[in-house]
């Protein structure tokens, strides 16, 4: 016991100790953020000199992903309080990657505080949040990426079929989600066998859906007689393999590719129900004779395509 | 059994208009929407879909009596998926620009279940031969509405056709627009339908006349 406290407790000293070794200049720096599309902004603590702090040549920013390619700046401005730092950039900045400002010199009232490197985010959850609501919404799978359409229209003739479909996919989605990012990123990258991808998606996609079949068969007959049908439905759905494909091409971490995978198939859930009402009541309106069927529910989607067109190029957060 | 086909010239017919993957069976509608936008877009999906039906009609009609019953849907999708990943790493070689404008459509050709549906209704009861002539006819079928889609869509959109200028005006330049792919083939069905209708009233009318 008497151990684990002294260790602990040089850990401790060595941290508080070592912290202003680096960060004498950093804790200097009160508040960083992105500000409108192309700004970035800075609050320090006290105000600080002017004409070092508008040298543009005293700034070097970059995105976190490549530490070589600097971020060129059009304008740096200081608020009259000397504390409020606003740096413009030439072009658009990519929030949702982090960026790094190295500040090479701080001067306060007089003293050299030194070099300072600080991390521009958003906040986690927020961006979380924003993978969530854009799978949903912003890039909904159905009705702006045009996929999983042959399942969408045979199932959306009455709600109960729609709601149905809709649970079953979610829960296949994030389940094959998760297990095929997890041998991509353990399995396949280390072995360098990423062109085996598409093979080994939809294979667990089957499996999984396969085993669900018989599993769900044995344990409980009633769940399988109100969505046993629907399974076999989730192969023949494009965005059961987009969704793992699209996982690796945004290079996702398990919890964002979680997050997304949910997204995804909330989304679908989403269009199905929409749907699955208009076509519900698609059945009491008359329509013409050659319209009849799918041809309408086609017009239907497309509609429904230029309403979701609205959250195109919305950030939430 | 009793045969289901006459000819082989029967099958082909069959795969391009009678059961046409886009608009009679309405299968594999994600495409048609998504990326029919151009006429070559239309054609070179057209030919990589032609060569995973024939490929996997092919496999699947050697390989029949060896897949156990019970697990044959995940076979036939893996097999499937073979095929889509050759001509995937082969588009991606020699076609790098039209291929980076399809984006993942290529590799989502697994799930279209026009191929899954050929190959549980077709290749896993016939003969080889029948087999590749009947993917062949439902991938010409498959590349026939695609490429009517993309003339269509291209013509009136942009008035260009593979690329080139045709028409001097854009006449509805909404059919460029990607939602307009719904649009697009529900008009499409409607003519389809319509067309129909004309025929039935013409025997109709001949028989009572």
């Amino acid at each position: 016991m008497k151990r684990i406290i002294v260790i602990f407790g040089v850990i401790l000293s060595l941290l508080i100790f070592s912290t202003p070794l680096y960060a004498s200049a950093n804790r200097f720096i009160v508040k960083s953020s992105f500000y409108q599309k192309d700004k970035i902004r800075i609050v320090f603590a006290a105000p600080v000199d002017r004409k070092l702090a508008e040298d543009r040549s005293n700034y070097y920013v970059y995105e976190r992903t490549d530490p070589d390619i600097p971020l060129p700046i059009k304008d740096i401005s200081l608020s009259k309080d000397g504390r409020v730092l606003t740096i413009t950039f030439k072009e658009e900045l990519n929030q949702h990657s982090p960026h790094i400002v190295v500040i090479k010199k701080i001067v306060s009232a007089g003293r050299n505080l030194g070099i300072a490197s600080i991390m521009v985010r958003k906040s986690y959850a927020g961006f979380l949040m924003s993978i969530l609501i854009g799978a949903m919404l912003v890039h909904n799978f159905v009705f702006t990426k045009y996929l999983g359409l042959c399942v969408f229209f045979g199932t959306t003739r009455r709600k109960a079929t729609a709601i149905g479909m809709g649970i079953t996919f979610t829960i296949v989605m994030v389940c094959s989600a998760m297990i095929s990012w997890f041998l991509y990123n353990y399995v396949l990258k280390p072995l360098n066998l990423q062109f085996f991808q598409v093979v080994m998606f939809i294979g667990i996609v089957s499996l999984i859906v396969q085993a669900v079949d018989i599993i769900l068969r044995k344990i409980n007959p009633y769940l399988f007689k109100a969505f046993g049908i629907y399974l076999m439905l989730v192969l023949a759905n494009c965005v059961i393999l987009a969704v793992p494909l699209l996982i690796v091409v945004n290079g996702y971490n398990g919890i964002e590719a979680f997050v997304f995978s949910l997204g995804a198939g909330l989304g679908y859930f989403l269009a199905l129900f929409l749907m699955s009402s208009v076509r519900e009541k698609l059945e009491l309106a008359n329509v013409p004779p050659s319209y009849q069927g799918l041809s309408i529910a086609f017009i239907t989607a497309g509609l429904f395509g230029l309403a979701f067109m609205g959250f195109s190029g919305m950030s939430i957060f | 059994m009793p045969k289901r086909y006459k000819s082989y010239s029967e099958l082909i017919l069959n795969g391009l208009f009678k059961e046409n993957p886009i608009f009679r069976l309405a299968l594999s509608m994600c495409p048609a929407v998504g990326i029919s936008t151009t006429l070559m877009n239309g054609f070179l999906l057209g030919i990589a879909v032609l060569f995973v039906q024939v490929a996997s009609s092919f496999t699947v009609s050697v390989l029949k009596n060896f897949i156990h019953p019970k697990i044959r849907i995940p076979t036939y999708t893996l097999v499937i998926a073979t095929w889509v990943t050759v001509i995937d790493l082969t588009l991606s070689a020699f076609f790098p620009t039209a291929y980076k404008a399809m984006g993942i459509f290529i590799r989502l050709i697994v799930t279209f279940s026009i191929i899954l549906m050929r190959l549980e209704v077709f290749a896993a009861r016939e003969p080889v031969l029948p087999s590749v002539v009947d993917g062949f006819g439902m991938g010409l079928g498959f590349m026939f509405g695609m490429m009517t889609l993309g003339f269509i869509r291209e013509l009136l959109g942009a008035g260009q056709l593979f690329g080139h200028q045709v028409l001097p005006v854009k006449p509805l330049l909404f059919f460029i627009l990607p939602v307009a792919g719904f649009f697009c083939v529900g008009f499409m069905m409607a003519v389809f339908n319509y067309v129909e209708y004309l025929f039935k009233k013409a025997r109709e009318k001949r028989i009572k006349g």
